[in-house]
C-alpha cells in the first residue's frame, strides 16, 4: 500500500522502492527524510560507506533523477509492451559503461529498474570502512562484483596510534567472496590485516584472480607472497608496498612458474631482504607486458641496468639502491639503459642516490610526470641539476634536505607542477632545524601556479607566507601543512597560525582535504566552518582552545566525511555537537582529547546506527575515553573487537 | 644566563594551593622565581638544553610550549598565548625521557621537558626547541623523547637516513622504529652511508652530508661551500695559509670565501681537528662531525692533528 498523503513525489518513489521485492536492498542511508509511514527495519536497510553509493538527499534531487521517473505516484506495472522502457538487458549494457562511482550512485537512485540494472552491471565496489558493512550484505547488493577495494584501520594506525590487534582482518571477507564471487579478479586492501593463511586461501580459491594490491597492511610474511606467486596463474598485478611484513627472504620471487609471463605490475619496493637478481631478470624478460616495476634496495645498479635493457617499455620504475660506486663504463651503461626507456612517466626508489649516479637517469626524464626523491637526502644543488631534465613534471616528492634553495629550483624549473610533498629527512633530530622554511613553500608557489596538492613538513612557518602561497595558487584541493613542533606560533609575529589557515579556506574554494598544525585557537575552526564548504577530510593535532572549535567544524562543514583529531581540548560537548552529522560521515577519530565514557554513551544512545568504539589505554582513568572511533554502519557492532576496544552501547 | 631567562618563559603560576588558572601571558616573573622549586602549574617556555622539572604528582595541568629558534637572538618578544593557556585542560607535555609518550592526562608524572631556561643558552646557539628536545642527552639517541605518532610520518620513512657514521657492516637499530637505521639493512657494505652533521658558527641550521659521496677533500669543500655560501661573511681573495704539503691532499684552511673560516672535524676520540691533515680514507673513518668555525677559534688545533697522526 502506498500512503500518499502529502508526501512529495520523490518520497513516494522511495516508498515504492521500499515495498518492492527489492525493497530490502535500500541504498539510501541514514537519512531521516523518509516518511515515517514506511518503516524499514534497521538491518534491512543496507548501505555502505562507499562513495560509489552514498548520496544524501539534497544531491539526489539535484542530479536530475526525478525527471527520469514517471511523475505518477502509483506503481508502474512491468509490462513488456511498454514502449518507453528499455529491456533490462539493454539497460544493464548501457549502465555498464558507467565508471564513476558518483554516477553509479545517482543512477541507482532513479527508480527500481535502474537500481536493479545498476547493481547487476556493477563490477567494482569500493568500501571505505570495512566495518561499515558486512561481506554478506555486499554480496547480496551486488551479485556480480569482480573487483573489490577495502580499507580497514583508521588512518592514525599508520602512526602507531592504533593497537596491533585492532582488527580489520580480511579473512572473513574472503570466505564470503569465495562462495559469492568465485570469479573475483582484483583485490585492493589498505590498512587491513592479512595473514599468510588468507593469502593462500586467496591464491587457491579464485581461479581468475589477477590483481593484488596491499598498501599499509600487516600480518603476512613473504610466505604468503610465495603462495600467491605459486598459485595465481593469471596474475597481472602484485603490489605490496609499505606493508608491515615479516620478511623471511626473497625466495617467494622464485615461486613464479617458469612459464608464467602475465605480470604487468610488480612492486616489492619496501621488502628488506634480498631477492635473487637472476630470478628477477628472468621474470622481467619473459613478462613482455610489464609496465610497472618497483624493486627494493637489494637490487644493485648492475642488475637494474640489465632489467631496463630487457624492459624498456616500462612506464613506472622504482629503482633500487642508487648509492653504488660505478666505474665510468658502468655509469655509461646505466645511462644508456635509462635512455632506452622512452615511456617512463613515474620514477621512484633511488635510495641514497649520489649526485653522480643521479645523472644517469637524465635521459629517461623527458616525459616524467611523477618523480619521487623521498628516499634520498638530496642537496639543493643536486636537485637543481636534475630538475631541468624533467620539463613535464607534475608531481614531485622530496626530502627537506634540499632546503629552501632546492625548492627555489623547483619553482624555477617546474611550471607544470601540480603536487609537491616535502618530507623531513630527520624528523627527530633536534639539530636539523629550518631545513625548509616558509621561503621554500613560497618559492614553489611563485613558480608553479598549477599547484593544487601540498604536503609540507617544516619547522617554522608564518601566516604571511601561507597567505602568499594560496594567493599564488588558489586552486588547492589538498593542503597539508605539518609544522613539526606542536603548538608553534608564527615565528616572526608570535601570533597563532589562525590567519594562515583562514586564508587557505577563504581562498581555496575547491579545498577537499586540510591538515592543520602550529599554534591554533578556535578562530581557525571558525574560519574552517565558515568557508571550507567542500572540505571532506580534516586532520587536527594539538590545536584549538575549547569545545567551540570542533563545534564550528561540525556545524559548518557540510561535506565533511573524515575527521581525525588528536591532543585537542575538545570534550563531550564538542563530540555531541556532531550528533546530526556523523551518519553522513565515514568516521570520526578523537584521541587524547577530553571526551569521557559518558559522552560516548550519550552518543551511542542517540545514534544507534553508529558504532562508538573506545580504545582504552593501560592504567588510564576509568571515565576517560582515551581514543574514540566513531563510524556509521549497517552491520551493527563489531564481533571481532579485541578486549582493548570497547563498543559503547547506550547502557 | 639572565637575559635568555627573561625572554624565554611565559611565567610561573602561583603555587598549586592558590590558583589553578594559568598565568597570563607576557607576565614575566622575577628571575629569582626560577630558583624556586618548580611548581606544578607553572608555565614555561623551554629552550634547547634546558632540563626538565619534577612534576607534582597531583597531575596539575602544565602547558609547555617549546620555542623554535630564530635566526636572530635579538627578537625574542613575549609570546601571546593567553587563549591557549586559558582553554580547558589542554596540557601537552611534549617530551619526556621515556620513548613512549602519552598524553599527560594519562601520565601525570611524566617529566616535562623544555622547561627551565637555566642553561638554555641563546636561541641560535644550538638546536631548536622542538618538543622532542630532551634533557637526557647523555643517554644517547635511543633516549630521544618523542610524542607517539608525531610528526605523522610512516615508519618506513624514518629509516631513510643514518644518524651517524656507522661501521661497515651496519645493522644498527636503536630504540624502536622511531630511530633511523643506518644505511639500510642490505648486507652489502657499499650501501652504507656516512652521514655526518655539518655546523657552521653563526649559521642557524645544521646540514648533513654523506662523506661517502665525496671523492676527496676538494669535493667536500666544494659541496660545503655550496651549502653554506649564504652564511659566509665577506670575501677575501687570497687563498689561505698553505703550511706546506705535508701529509694531506689539500689544506682546507679557508675553503669559504677567504680566510674567515676553517673546517674542523670531531674525531672518534672527541677531539676537534683541522680537516685536511690526514689522508682522505683515514679522515672519513674517524670523522664523526664537521664544524666550520672561525679561524680565530681554530688556533691551536693544527699541532694536535700532527701529533695524533704521529702517534698512529
Amino acid at each position: 500500500h502506498l500512503f500518499i498523503h502529502s508526501i512529495s513525489i520523490f518520497q513516494a518513489v522511495l516508498i515504492i522502492l521500499h515495498l518492492s521485492p527489492f525493497g530490502s536492498l535500500l541504498f539510501s542511508p541514514f537519512s531521516s527524510h523518509l516518511s515515517s509511514s514506511s518503516p524499514i527495519p534497521h538491518r534491512e536497510r543496507e548501505s555502505f560507506d562507499s562513495e560509489s553509493l552514498l548520496s544524501p538527499f539534497p544531491q539526489i534531487s539535484s542530479s536530475g533523477g526525478i525527471s527520469a521517473m514517471d511523475r505518477s505516484p502509483k506503481r508502474r506495472s512491468i509490462s513488456p509492451d511498454d514502449a518507453t522502457r528499455f529491456p533490462d538487458e539493454v539497460l544493464e549494457r548501457v549502465l555498464a559503461l558507467l565508471d564513476s562511482p558518483k554516477d553509479r550512485s545517482a543512477v541507482s537512485l532513479v527508480c527500481r529498474d535502474w537500481y536493479s540494472a545498476e547493481s547487476w552491471s556493477r563490477r567494482h565496489v569500493f568500501i571505505g570502512n570495512c566495518y561499515s558493512v558486512s561481506p554478506e550484505i555486499v554480496a547480496r547488493r551486488f551479485p556480480r562484483i569482480r573487483s573489490v577495494t577495502l580499507k580497514g584501520k583508521p588512518r592514525f594506525s599508520d602512526f602507531n596510534l592504533v593497537p596491533d590487534n585492532w582488527g580489520a582482518d580480511v579473512h572473513s571477507w574472503l570466505l564470503v567472496f569465495a562462495s559469492e564471487y568465485p570469479f573475483l579478479e582484483e583485490l585492493r586492501l589498505k590498512r587491513m590485516r592479512v595473514t599468510d593463511e588468507s593469502l593462500e586461501f586467496l591464491a587457491l580459491n579464485f581461479p581468475n584472480f589477477r590483481a593484488l594490491s596491499l598498501l599499509s597492511c600487516d600480518g603476512f610474511s613473504t610466505g604468503g607472497l610465495a603462495s600467491v606467486a605459486t598459485h595465481c596463474k593469471n596474475l597481472t598485478e602484485l603490489d605490496i608496498q609499505e606493508n608491515g611484513i615479516d620478511d623471511f627472504g626473497g625466495e617467494w620471487l622464485s615461486c613464479f612458474p617458469d612459464n608464467f609471463n602475465t605480470l604487468e605490475v610488480l612492486n616489492f619496493s619496501h621488502l628488506n631482504t634480498d631477492v635473487n637478481p637472476d630470478v628477477l631478470e628472468r621474470l622481467v624478460s619473459r613478462c613482455r607486458s610489464l609496465k610497472v616495476l618497483k624493486v627494493n634496495r637489494s637490487i644493485s645498479l648492475d642488475c637494474l641496468q640489465r632489467l631496463l635493457v630487457s624492459a624498456p617499455q616500462l612506464t613506472e620504475l622504482g629503482a633500487g639502491s642508487f648509492s653504488q660506486e660505478l666505474t665510468p663504463r658502468q655509469h655509461a651503461d646505466l645511462e644508456h639503459a635509462f635512455g632506452l626507456c622512452k615511456n617512463l612517466s613515474v620514477l621512484t626508489g633511488l635510495w641514497e642516490a649520489t649526485a653522480m649516479n643521479l645523472s644517469a637517469v637524465y635521459p629517461a626524464c623527458s616525459r616524467l610526470s611523477f618523480l619521487n626523491l623521498s628516499y634520498t637526502a638530496l642537496q639543493s644543488q643536486e636537485l637543481a641539476s636534475l630538475l631541468p631534465h624533467c620539463p613535464c613534471l607534475r608531481r614531485l616528492w622530496v626530502l627537506d634536505s634540499v632546503g629552501d634553495k632546492g625548492l627555489e629550483a623547483v619553482g624555477a624549473n617546474c611550471p607544470s607542477l601540480e603536487e609537491i610533498r616535502v618530507f623531513p629527512a630527520d624528523p627527530f633530530d633536534e639539530d636539523m632545524i629550518n631545513a625548509v622554511t616558509e621561503s621554500g613553500i613560497v618559492a614553489v608557489s611563485q613558480g608553479c601556479p598549477k599547484l593544487h596538492y601540498i604536503l609540507y613538513f617544516c619547522r617554522q612557518m608564518t601566516n604571511a607566507a601561507v597567505a602568499t602561497v594560496v594567493r599564488n595558487c588558489p586552486d588547492f584541493t589538498h593542503f597539508r601543512l605539518c609544522i613539526m613542533n606542536p603548538g608553534q606560533p608564527d615565528h616572526t609575529t608570535n601570533q597563532p597560525m589562525d590567519e594562515a589557515f583562514g586564508s587557505v579556506v577563504k581562498t581555496c574554494k575547491k579545498l577537499q582535504r586540510l591538515s592543520v598544525s602550529g599554534l591554533l585557537t578556535d578562530l581557525t575552526f571558525k574560519y574552517i566552518g565558515k568557508y571550507a564548504k567542500n572540505m571532506e577530510t580534516l586532520s587536527v593535532a594539538f590545536a584549538g582552545s575549547s569545545d567551540l572549535g570542533m563545534q564550528y567544524v561540525m556545524e559548518g562543514c557540510s561535506k565533511l566525511r573524515k575527521l581525525e583529531i588528536r591532543d585537542c581540548p575538545f570534550g563531550n560537548a564538542a563530540l555531541l555537537s556532531g550528533l546530526e552529522k556523523y551518519e553522513s560521515m565515514r568516521s570520526l577519530w578523537m584521541s587524547a582529547c577530553n571526551v569521557t565514557m559518558n559522552g560516548c554513551r550519550v552518543l551511542a544512545r542517540e545514534m544507534p546506527r553508529l558504532n562508538v568504539e573506545v580504545m582504552k589505554e593501560e592504567g588510564s582513568d576509568d571515565c576517560k575515553a582515551d581514543k574514540v572511533y566513531v563510524y556509521r554502519t549497517v552491520a551493527g557492532p563489531r564481533r571481532d573487537a579485541p578486549p582493548s576496544v570497547l563498543t559503547v552501547s547506550s547502557l | 644566563m639572565s637575559v635568555p631567562l627573561e625572554h624565554d618563559y611565559i611565567g610561573f603560576s602561583p603555587p598549586p594551593a592558590e590558583d589553578t588558572s594559568m598565568e597570563k601571558t607576557g607576565d614575566i616573573k622575577p628571575i629569582s622565581a626560577l630558583t624556586m622549586n618548580m611548581k606544578a602549574t607553572e608555565l614555561r617556555l623551554g629552550l634547547p638544553g634546558s632540563h626538565s622539572p619534577q612534576r607534582d604528582d597531583n597531575g596539575s595541568p602544565e602547558l609547555c610550549i617549546a620555542l623554535p629558534s630564530s635566526k636572530s637572538s635579538v627578537s625574542r618578544p613575549k609570546r601571546g598565548f593567553s587563549f591557549a593557556i586559558h582553554g580547558g585542560s589542554g596540557n601537552w607535555v611534549f617530551s619526556s625521557p621515556d620513548t613512549n609518550f602519552s598524553s599527560p592526562r594519562n601520565n601525570p608524572s611524566a617529566v616535562a621537558n623544555s622547561e627551565s631556561v637555566q642553561d638554555g643558552g641563546l636561541p641560535n646557539q644550538s638546536s631548536p626547541a622542538a618538543p622532542e628536545k630532551k634533557n637526557g642527552q647523555a643517554a644517547g639517541p635511543a633516549s630521544k623523547a618523542q610524542v607517539v605518532g608525531w610528526p605523522p610520518i610512516r615508519s618506513f620513512r624514518k629509516n631513510t637516513m643514518a644518524s651517524h657514521p656507522s661501521p661497515k657492516n651496519s645493522d644498527v637499530v636503536e630504540g624502536g622504529d622511531h630511530h633511523p637505521q643506518s644505511g639500510g639493512s642490505a648486507s652489502s657494505s657499499s650501501s652504507v652511508c656516512l652521514y655526518v652533521k655539518v655546523s657552521m658558527d653563526g649559521a642557524p641550521y645544521l646540514r648533513k652530508v654523506d662523506l661517502k659521496t665525496y671523492g676527496g677533500y676538494k669535493d667536500l669543500s666544494l659541496a660545503l661551500e655550496n651549502m653554506f655560501s649564504c652564511f659566509t661573511i665577506g670575501q677575501c681573495g687570497s687563498h689561505g695559509v698553505g703550511v706546506g704539503d705535508g701529509v694531506s691532499e689539500s689544506r682546507l684552511v679557508d675553503i669559504l670565501h677567504g680566510s674567515e673560516y676553517v673546517l674542523t672535524y670531531e674525531d672518534k676520540d672527541g677531539d676537534w681537528m683541522l680537516v685536511g691533515d690526514v689522508p682522505w680514507k683515514m679522515f672519513i673513518d674517524s670523522c664523526t662531525r664537521l664544524r666550520i668555525m672561525k679561524s680565530s677559534d681554530a688556533i691551536g688545533l693544527a699541532p694536535r692533528a700532527f701529533e695524533k697522526v704521529q702517534k698512529q
